[in-house]
């Protein structure tokens, strides 16, 4: 489905050539949940940002479902950002002044898809936001925030749901929801998902991790037995402003 | 992605920050209600004039006399008396000058009117019958002087509307006897008024036998053996004829007076006047108009500033939109409809309150006459197309330095 091949990405910052990526291939299969490690610098977000085409590898070709798309350009990535990928961000990302039900349906907007309200709505229902569809973002938690934005970027039906620290400003429950969420999404919607984390706790829940290292892939394994997020649930008890 | 959806995310931005786009919007509210009041300001002065001077007669060409050249001695411009009766007797002859329907001499002397102890400043204009149809003049009571009040000489007046009210009051002047330089008139008629200010008013006249003011009214001379007259109005068979007529006159008059080098009288035409004026009210209402566009320009550059500064605040909301799907085209038009709406919608306020004070300025009673501006369409729809236009020239830029960010840079902005 995702097939990399000899990426490599350099920068130009000022004088400095700062090579990112250094001849990386990967291939991700569909119903895949790969964590992608490593530290600051490694180039991580940079192969999110080439695997979510809001950015063009130097050299190297992408392959998405059959079709070479290293060379798209300005609308076309706009395109497939559109239709292939969805977007979960560390600060949630949502737009403050609209609706939650707005936020998810932003997407379907910019895609010409008809039918918006209805299919916006099923994906929050499938988030279990559907009771908050007209609030604001300030008038949800953190964690209500980051299931609206889930629900943004599976309403297009992508290819593939990129997720960068998507816990990283939760709690540790709200955390585990939305990995709850994104373990039921991958186990019953089939749906591939790459989450970018620094939390070994967050990375034991996925199938697979690649760690990266000065731009190289360090090690690529798969996980024996991911941690079910909701067990660990089941076994947290509920803080009472949420009962 | 349509149209109606840029115009809703784009009414529902300038929501947000009402206090801003209102603040935006006023300078192009100023602008383009300065461009719209000067205007018709302008062109209801343009025709408040106008159509005073219309109202002087139609097809009009003024006899003045002119500089006379005695021994190298040059006179003033119209300080000689070269014009005489024969000059006006020889212009109403077809033979002479086909184009003219008419031939007005008139003699002006000014006196002391009494009647009935009230007194008045008088400009008493000594006139021939024709003098009524040729200055365009109505009778509202009794008669205009009549070719026997001019072959009798007689010691009638007309009165000018507002002479009748300044000498009687309310009462009925018609029959009342009326003591001009100690000579007495007898009223047989009352102008309509004319309205205007001007001081050549019809309205505070003294009209009497051209005769009758060159026999019994002092200063009167004769030139070539003829009686002199202060200036003869002409009137036109059509527009269309005045500079045939000009013609016809200027070798009339010249043959008449023997002249071989310059002119000793002088041509205008209504029409002379009517452009002249036109032509500098039209260039004070431009150049009113162009300072007014000076302040639209500045409102422009007003929505450009408000609008890059709303770009760099909402880059993030921006780098969002891009990232999930927002072409640069869909980010343009997004911004550009921003823009256009504050100017657009700025325009047609600026429209309606440039009217309101249009609509003041003409309810004001300047002495009589009133200015007439009204905003026209073709006004109004260049304030629109103009304001639209600096919304797009103003709002391109900004919008396109929206479209053009960077998404990963976007998204990472603070």
């Amino acid at each position: 489905m995702i097939e990399l091949t000899n990426i490599s990405k350099t920068y130009r910052m000022g004088q400095v050539e700062v090579r990112a990526l250094r001849d990386v291939s990967l291939h991700i299969g569909p119903s895949e949940m790969v964590a992608v490690m490593g530290p600051s610098g490694s180039g991580k977000s940079t192969l999110m940002n080439l695997l979510g085409f809001l950015d063009q590898p130097t050299t190297g070709t992408y392959t998405l479902n059959g079709t070479d798309v290293s060379r798209l350009k300005g609308d076309r990535l706009a395109q497939i950002r559109n239709r292939e990928v969805g977007f979960v961000f560390q600060g949630f990302n949502l737009l403050p002044r609209q609706t939650a039900l707005q936020n998810v349906e932003l997407p379907l907007i910019y895609g010409g898809t008809d039918r918006r309200r209805e299919r916006a709505l099923q994906a929050l229902e499938a988030v279990g936001l559907a009771d908050r569809a007209h609030h604001r973002p300030n008038e949800l938690s953190g964690g209500q925030q980051q299931r609206v934005a889930i629900a943004r970027s599976l309403v297009n039906d992508p290819s593939i749901i990129l997720a960068d620290e998507p816990t990283g400003n939760l709690d540790s429950r709200s955390g585990e929801e939305v990995m709850a969420i994104f373990q039921r999404l991958n186990r019953e919607q089939g749906i591939t998902l790459a989450i970018v984390t620094h939390d070994p706790d967050i990375a034991a829940h996925t199938k697979r991790v690649i760690r990266l290292r000065d731009g190289r892939i360090e090690s690529d394994e798969p996980v024996p037995s991911p941690v079910q997020a909701d067990e660990v649930l089941a076994g947290m008890p509920v803080p009472e402003v949420w009962a | 992605m349509k149209l109606w959806e840029s115009v809703r995310m784009a009414l529902g931005a300038l929501g947000a920050n009402k206090v801003r786009s209102s603040l935006t919007m006023l300078g192009i509210i100023i602008g383009v209600t300065a461009v719209i009041s000067l205007i018709s300001i302008g062109r209801g002065a343009q025709g408040a004039i106008s159509s005073e001077i219309e109202g002087l007669g139609s097809n009009l060409i003024y006899i003045t006399p002119g500089s006379t050249s005695q021994g190298g001695v040059r006179t003033a411009s119209g300080s000689a008396l070269t014009l005489t009766m024969t000059d006006a007797v020889a212009l109403e002859d077809p033979l002479n000058a086909p184009s003219l329907s008419g031939v007005a001499p008139e003699v002006s002397r000014s006196g002391q009117a009494v009647a009935q102890g009230n007194n008045t400043n008088a400009r008493i204009i000594g006139v021939t019958a024709d003098y009524e149809r040729v200055r365009n003049l109505d009778v509202a009571g009794g008669e205009f002087i009549t070719p026997e009040h001019v072959e009798a000489g007689a010691a009638v007046v007309v009165l000018g509307s507002q002479s009748a009210t300044d000498l009687f009051g309310d009462a009925d002047p018609l029959g009342q006897t009326v003591y001009v330089n100690r000579v007495a008139f007898q009223v047989v008629g009352v102008l309509e008024s004319k309205g205007g200010s001007s001081f050549t008013s019809p309205d505070e006249g003294f009209y009497v036998p051209i005769t009758t003011a060159q026999s019994r009214l002092p200063g009167s001379q004769f030139y070539r053996g003829s009686r002199t007259v202060s200036s003869i109005a002409v009137q036109v068979k059509d527009p269309s004829l005045v500079d045939q007529a000009q013609e016809e006159i200027r070798q009339t008059l010249r043959r008449l007076h023997r002249l071989t080098e310059e002119d000793d009288f002088s041509l205008q035409s209504q029409q002379d006047f009517l452009s002249a004026i036109s032509q500098v009210t039209t260039i004070m209402t431009l150049f009113l108009a162009a300072i007014a566009a000076i302040s639209l320009l500045v409102g422009g550059i007003g929505i450009m500033n408000i609008m890059l500064v709303s770009i760099t605040e909402r880059t993030r909301e921006i780098g969002i939109r891009k990232a999930v799907g927002a072409r640069e085209r869909d980010i343009l038009f997004q911004f550009l409809v921003e823009a256009m709406f504050l100017s657009l919608v700025g325009g047609v306020v600026g429209i309606l309150l440039g009217a309101g004070i249009a609509g003041i300025i003409s309810g004001i009673d300047l002495g009589g006459s009133r200015l007439q501006s009204s905003v026209e369409l073709d006004v109004a729809a260049l304030a629109v197309a103009f304001s639209a236009g600096v919304g797009l020239f103003f709002g391109v830029y900004p919008a396109w330095r929206a479209a053009r960010l960077n998404p990963i840079d976007a998204l990472r902005s603070e």
